[in-house]
C-alpha cells in the first residue's frame, strides 16, 4: 500500500481542470480541525476528569456544579489510596505476570514466525492456514476446559496457567512477525549459513536484531494487554497475596464504592505506567497498529 | 506499510535431499512451541469440550453421558440463554457500525491537511491503551446518574432532572451505556482506515471533482469502494469480538438490572465457574462457536457484491 501517497482529500486543483476552489478547500480543513477539537476533547474528557477527582476532597466530589479544578488539591488521597489494600504487593505481581508474558510471546512467536517464514517443510502451509484460522475460535470455547486442564495439573492458584500458554505461540503475534520476517532479505540468512551457522543462531543473531521494531510492538502490546487484564487471573487466583493490580482495583472498588476520589486516585496510579509506555514507546503502538492495519481479508 | 514481501517462490540455494530434510526438521523445531500449544490449549480443549457439551460434567465427579439434552435444555427451557444471546445481538448490532463509523470519521477528518496531526493521533490513540478495570471504574463515574458527567451535562443542556437516564441502573439503558462506552474505544481504530485513506489515488477524487461531485458524494462513490477491504475486515473481526463481549458487565454490572447486560460469554462465566456447570456451559460454548462461523460465512458471501481488491492479489 502506497503509505508514500500525498493524502489531501479536498484541496484546491494544482493545475487545469475548473476554477481552484481554494475558499472551499480551506473551510473545509477548517471544519475538519473544529471537529478534531471536539472529538479530542469528548476522548480526554473522561480521563481528565478521573484526575481531577482523585485529588479532590471528599466533600467536593458530590458538590453541583462540579469543579474542575479542585481546591484544594488533595494529594494525600494517592497516598491514602495506596495505603488502604497492598497495592505495593499487587503492583509487584502484575510487573512480573506482565514481564514474564512478553517474554514468553516474544520468544516463541519469533521462533514459530521463523519457521513459517524461512523455512520450508512438508505441510507448512496448511500448518499456517491452522494457525490464521484459529484466530477465529471464541476465547469462551477454550475457556472451560483450559481451566478444569489447569486445575487437574493442580495449578489453581499460582501464575502458571497466566505464564505459560505465553510460551508457546499464539496465532496472531505469530501471524505478524511472520509478515515482517517476511520482508528480510533471505540473502543474508544465506550469507550466514554459507559461513556455516545453524538456523537457530542466524534466528538469534541475523532475524531478530533487524526485526526489533517488530519484537518491540509485540512485546509493549503483550504487556499492555497482560497489564490490564483481569479475567484471567479472577479465575485462576483465589489468594489476595497473588493478585495483580485489576483484581486487586475490583476488590478495592467493592469495599471502597462511595469513596470516588480514592478510587480514581488508585485508578490512575494503575493506568500510570500503561499511560508512560504509551507515551514513551508510541511509535511502536502506532507503528503495531498500521501492520496490524495492513492486515486485509 | 508493505513491509511484507510476497516468499519467494523458489530459493537459488540448490542443496541436496540431505539440506533439505535439514531445513524440514530446523522447521519443526522452530514452529514446535505453536504446534504444541496448538494442540494443549486449542485443539485439545475444543475436543475436550465437545464432548463435554454432550455431559452433565461439573468438576467434581460426574461425567455422565446426556446426549444432545443441554442443547434442547439450551433452546427450549432456559429464557436466560435466549435474553443472553438477545443483549449480544443488541450489542453486536449497535457496537460494531457504530464502531466502525467513529473510526472512520476520525481518519477522515485526520486525512484533510490540518495542524496537530501527531498530537490529535496520540489523544485518538489512547483509549486503545487505557483498558482494564481502572477505567471501568471511570466508567461507572461517568454513567453515574446523580453526579456522572453525561448526566450532569443533559442536566445543563435542559433535561428535566426526572427524565435523566439511570444507566446502569435502567434495564432499558443500560445497553446503551456500554455501547458509548465501546465508540470511545473505538476511536482509536482509525489508524487502520487511515493508513487504507491514504492508499486511495488522488487523482479519482479529481475527477469525481470535475464531474462535479460533493465530498459526500465522492465520500461513498470513491472513499469507501476503495477501502472496503479494510472495512469488511474492521466488520469479520468487530462482530467476532462483539459477540464475545462480557467481562465490562462482570466488572460494571454482574449482568443486571434484571439481567438486561447478562451477554452471552457472561452467561457462560456464571454458568461454568459459578453454578459449576461445566457441561451446560460447553454446550454453549459451542453454541457460540457455529454462530461465530455462520456469521462470519454469511459475510463472506455477502462480501463479493460490495467489498473490491483493487488489483490485489488475493
Amino acid at each position: 500500500m502506497a503509505l508514500t501517497r500525498p493524502q489531501v482529500q479536498v484541496r484546491p486543483l494544482r493545475t487545469g481542470g475548473p476554477r481552484p476552489r481554494l475558499g472551499g478547500a480551506l473551510l473545509g480543513r477548517l471544519l475538519a480541525l473544529a471537529a478534531l477539537i471536539g472529538l479530542s476533547l469528548l476522548i480526554l474528557y473522561p480521563a481528565l476528569w478521573m484526575v481531577s477527582t482523585s485529588l479532590k476532597q471528599d466533600a467536593q466530589v458530590l458538590e453541583y456544579p462540579p469543579r474542575w479544578i479542585p481546591n484544594p488539591v488533595v494529594w494525600g488521597n494517592y497516598a491514602k489510596a495506596w495505603a488502604s489494600a497492598p497495592f505495593t504487593r499487587y503492583a509487584i505481581n502484575s510487573l512480573l505476570y506482565a514481564l514474564s508474558v512478553s517474554f514468553g510471546t516474544v520468544l516463541s512467536c519469533s521462533l514459530a514466525a521463523y519457521g513459517f517464514a524461512k523455512l520450508r517443510f512438508p505441510g507448512r502451509d496448511f500448518l499456517f492456514l491452522v494457525l490464521l484460522s484459529t484466530m477465529m475460535i471464541p476465547g469462551l470455547v477454550t475457556m472451560v476446559p483450559q481451566y478444569v486442564l489447569f486445575s487437574k495439573l493442580g495449578w489453581i492458584n499460582t501464575y502458571l496457567p497466566l505464564i505459560v500458554p505465553s510460551f508457546f505461540a499464539g496465532a496472531f503475534f505469530t501471524f505478524l512477525l511472520r509478515q515482517y520476517f517476511l520482508g528480510i532479505p533471505n540473502e543474508l540468512l544465506e550469507a550466514a549459513r554459507v559461513d556455516g551457522a545453524n538456523e537457530l543462531w542466524i534466528w538469534a543473531r541475523v532475524v531478530l536484531p533487524l526485526a526489533t521494531p517488530a519484537l518491540a510492538t509485540v512485546a509493549i502490546f503483550t504487556f499492555d494487554g497482560t497489564w490490564n487484564d483481569y479475567v484471567n487471573p479472577l479465575l485462576y487466583l483465589n489468594d489476595e497475596r497473588l493478585y495483580p493490580l485489576q483484581v486487586g482495583l475490583a476488590t478495592f472498588r467493592s469495599a471502597n464504592d462511595t469513596q470516588w476520589q480514592l478510587l480514581m486516585a488508585a485508578s490512575v496510579l494503575v493506568l500510570l505506567p500503561v499511560v508512560v509506555i504509551f507515551f514513551v514507546f508510541q511509535k511502536y503502538f502506532i507503528e503495531g497498529a498500521s501492520l496490524t492495519g495492513s492486515v486485509k481479508g | 506499510m508493505s513491509r511484507a514481501a510476497p516468499a519467494p517462490i523458489f530459493r537459488p540455494r540448490r542443496r541436496g535431499l540431505n539440506g533439505r530434510q535439514r531445513e524440514a526438521l530446523w522447521g519443526y523445531l522452530f514452529i514446535a512451541p505453536w504446534l504444541i500449544g496448538f494442540l494443549a490449549f486449542v485443539l485439545g480443549p475444543m475436543l475436550f469440550s465437545l464432548y463435554t457439551s454432550f455431559t452433565n460434567y461439573d468438576i467434581t465427579s460426574r461425567f455422565d453421558w446426556v446426549g444432545v439434552r443441554n442443547y434442547v435444555g439450551l433452546f427450549t427451557q432456559d429464557s436466560r440463554f435466549w435474553k443472553a444471546l438477545g443483549n449480544t445481538a443488541y450489542y453486536a448490532t449497535f457496537a460494531v457500525p457504530l464502531g466502525i463509523a467513529t473510526g472512520l470519521l476520525i481518519a477522515t477528518l485526520l486525512n484533510q491537511q490540518v495542524p496537530g496531526q501527531r498530537l490529535f493521533r496520540t489523544i485518538f490513540f489512547l483509549p486503545k491503551v487505557l483498558t482494564g478495570v481502572a477505567v471501568l471504574l471511570l466508567w461507572l463515574w461517568v454513567f453515574n446518574p446523580q453526579v456522572g458527567l453525561i448526566n450532569t451535562a443533559l442536566y445543563r443542556l435542559g433535561v428535566n432532572e426526572n427524565n435523566l437516564p439511570l444507566w446502569f441502573g435502567d434495564p432499558v439503558w443500560s445497553k446503551p451505556a456500554l455501547i458509548i462506552m465501546s465508540m470511545w474505544t473505538a476511536a482509536g481504530s482509525f489508524m487502520f482506515y487511515l493508513a487504507a485513506l491514504k492508499g486511495v489515488p488522488r487523482d479519482l477524487y479529481e475527477s469525481a471533482q470535475i464531474d462535479g461531485a460533493s465530498p459526500v458524494r465522492q465520500f461513498w462513490a470513491v472513499t469507501v469502494p476503495l477501502i472496503s477491504p479494510v472495512i469488511f475486515f474492521k466488520l469479520i473481526t468487530g462482530i467476532s469480538a462483539a459477540m464475545q463481549f462480557w467481562s465490562e458487565s462482570l466488572v460494571l454490572t454482574k449482568g443486571g438490572p434484571s439481567d438486561s447486560t447478562l451477554f452471552y460469554g457472561l452467561y457462560i462465566w456464571q454458568t461454568a465457574f459459578t453454578d459449576l456447570r461445566m457441561g451446560y456451559a460447553s454446550a454453549m460454548a459451542w453454541i457460540l462457536l457455529l454462530i461465530t462461523l455462520a456469521i462470519t460465512g454469511v459475510q463472506l458471501w455477502l462480501s463479493k457484491r460490495w467489498v473490491h481488491y483493487e488489483g490485489e492479489v488475493r
